[in-house]
């Protein structure tokens, strides 16, 4: 009898010794907790701190937001007829939207097009030599890009299209190349992705090869599509160095495709090495930040949208 | 050319070998391979499959798993053409399908094929059974209606599943999913069905009613499936051939290969001694 209690005990005790790698354990949920503590904390910090600044326009320096978003000249160091500063943000939003969506539409076609011949149509091909070139053109650095732009891109549309070579469509052709491996790559994944036994079905059916890819596997993969033009559209609207190479920098509303432009990220690299913080020309271009910051949380929503969607079909 | 009722004994290698094509004079040949050989790359997976298959039958495929049994299913309507290479004939009704200047859509439009897994695609239950239809030029509704309907009717699915067409075919159960699939292969009504491995996924009672649909479908196609449950075989099948490592060890009627095996090794597998 006793020496059953005594047997229970030690049994106990061995039992609630907490072990070497019980307390590793724990360390290690503090170490991730804490890397997810001060990942949140930045990008909290960085939200609060661009919208701290970007505000500041409208409550320090009184400037209306409307005329933010809807005036035409953006001059913050100069003040208008009626003694309020030109700080019309307009051009360089439609710059970048149109910049944006231009770009995105030359991309899609192609980057699916190659997505489709990697993974469909020669899949051995496709693994051996596009998958690590289209991985290599995401890592090229953007001012890499900018500086063929410069030199390449710009004479061209000069003698193709006129005018001086700067303006949106040399960027529109800059970002093109720039979004394409980004949206080549998501999309090959997204078809990747559509189980092969869609495929097996649609060709036993007696369905050709074309027929299977265009009405089962890219209808199927239609959401993760989605998410690559709108990921790449992301890129191409947060692209700053390579566009103010061949954008021309001249913050008008553009009225032809040639003629030079700005978009928000380019005014925002040539202007925030001049001016002074607190002043009305630093507070705009911190606006300019916090609605390319908007922007992207736009994009981000779209993203989550679009999969939300893909997972209910 | 087709009826060969010999018993063939291969003398060439040491094989114990027992095969006896159909010879049924109300049911022809329809399918037959000769001298069929699968390799994936340069490893053989199917040495040998002479087999013939009669019109308006089922005719089943069984074996241990590695047998080469699925790779022999696979090739008859070459849906493992991009995967393996396929030497020997295959005789359609007289013509050897196996040739690189065949249409093999057109081909796989008279030989059907349904999965082991089921696998509608992530549309409406209408639109999976109108899918090889309109692929193929029927836009008619009243057309495509009608075809969808006989479609589901003979797959055992239209009562359940009539009042609601629209609904996407992803919320359906196993049993009824694998019949979706049944329907959508016969809406373009072939000639042969060919099963691969259909009641696997099932649960017993929606294997039953599948099987219950096979019996029924075999009026009007020639049936031949690949399956893992012996007892599936010789409920529903009159021929049955046994394969094993890559080769056919046994053909004969279902009653002889489950009554009567000559073949040791058939007989070890259907008693359930090894496999």
């Amino acid at each position: 009898m006793k020496e059953q209690s005594t047997s229970v005990a030690s049994l106990e005790r061995q039992l609630k010794k907490h072990s070497k790698a019980a307390k590793l354990e724990v360390w290690g949920r503090v170490v991730s907790f804490s890397a997810l503590v001060l990942i949140v904390a930045v990008v909290v910090a960085i939200i609060g701190f661009v919208a701290s600044k970007g505000i500041a326009t409208f409550t320090t320096n009184h400037v209306s937001l409307w005329d933010f978003l809807t005036g035409k000249n953006w001059n913050p160091g100069i003040k208008d007829a009626h003694g309020k500063p030109e700080v019309g943000a307009l051009s360089m939003i439609v710059g970048s939207f149109l910049i944006t969506i231009l770009s995105a539409l030359i991309a899609t076609p192609f980057a699916i097009g190659t997505a489709v011949f990697m993974n469909e149509i020669s899949p051995n091909r496709g693994a051996k030599i596009l998958r690590p070139v289209t991985e290599l053109l995401v890592g090229i650095p953007s001012v890499v890009y900018g500086f063929i732009g410069l030199s390449v891109v710009v004479p061209f549309t000069r003698s193709v299209f006129g005018g001086s070579g700067f303006g949106i469509l040399s960027g529109t052709f800059v970002l093109f190349v720039m979004v394409l491996p980004t949206v080549t790559s998501m999309s090959a994944d997204a078809l990747r992705a559509v189980p092969r036994f869609y495929r097996e079905a649609s060709l036993a059916l007696g369905a050709t090869q074309w027929q299977t890819i265009y009405k089962v596997v890219l209808r199927a993969a239609t959401p993760g599509l989605m998410t690559a033009v709108v990921f790449g559209m992301a890129r191409a609207f947060g692209e700053a160095l390579a566009v103010q190479m061949v954008i021309g920098n001249a913050a008008l509303m553009p009225h032809s495709l040639v003629d030079p432009a700005a978009t928000l990220t380019s005014v925002l690299t040539t202007g925030i090495g001049n001016t002074v913080m607190g002043s009305l020309q630093n507070n705009a271009l911190w606006s300019l930040a916090l609605v390319l910051l908007l922007m992207s949380l736009v994009f981000n929503l779209i993203v989550r949208l679009i999969g939300r969607k893909g997972r209910l079909q | 050319m087709f009826v060969n009722n010999d018993v063939q004994t291969n003398a060439n290698d040491m094989l114990e070998r027992h095969i006896v094509q159909p010879n049924d004079p109300q049911h022809p040949i329809v399918l037959a391979t000769e001298d069929l050989h699968v390799f994936y790359g340069k490893s053989e997976a199917l040495f040998e499959g002479d087999l013939q298959f009669a019109q308006n039958q089922i005719t089943a495929l069984i074996g241990p798993s590695g047998s080469g049994k699925s790779t022999y299913l696979r090739s008859l309507n070459r849906m493992n053409d991009r995967i393996a290479t396929v030497k020997g004939r295959i005789m359609y009704r007289g013509v050897d399908v196996n040739q690189p200047d065949i249409d093999v859509y057109e081909m796989r439009r008279r030989i059907g094929m349904v999965f082991q897994r089921p696998n509608p695609f992530a549309k409406s239950i209408y639109d999976n059974v109108a899918f090889a239809l309109r692929l193929r030029g029927v836009t008619g509704k009243k057309k495509l209606d009608e075809l969808v309907e006989v479609s589901l009717r003979q797959a055992a699915l239209w009562d359940q599943v009539k009042d609601d067409l629209g609904r996407s075919a992803l919320g359906l159960s196993g049993g009824q999913a694998q019949r979706l699939c049944i329907a959508r292969a016969i809406a373009l009504k072939p000639d042969i069905l060919l099963l691969d491995e259909p009641a696997s996924a099932l649960d017993p009672v929606s294997t039953s009613q599948l099987e219950d649909t096979l019996l029924k479908l075999k009026e009007q196609y020639t049936i031949i499936i690949v399956t893992h449950n012996m007892q599936q075989a010789a409920r529903i099948s009159e021929y049955t051939a046994f394969f094993n490592q890559g080769r056919v060890l046994e053909y004969d009627t279902t009653s002889h290969i489950f009554t009567n095996p000559r073949v040791q090794i058939t007989s070890d597998y259907v008693s359930g001694n090894f496999g």
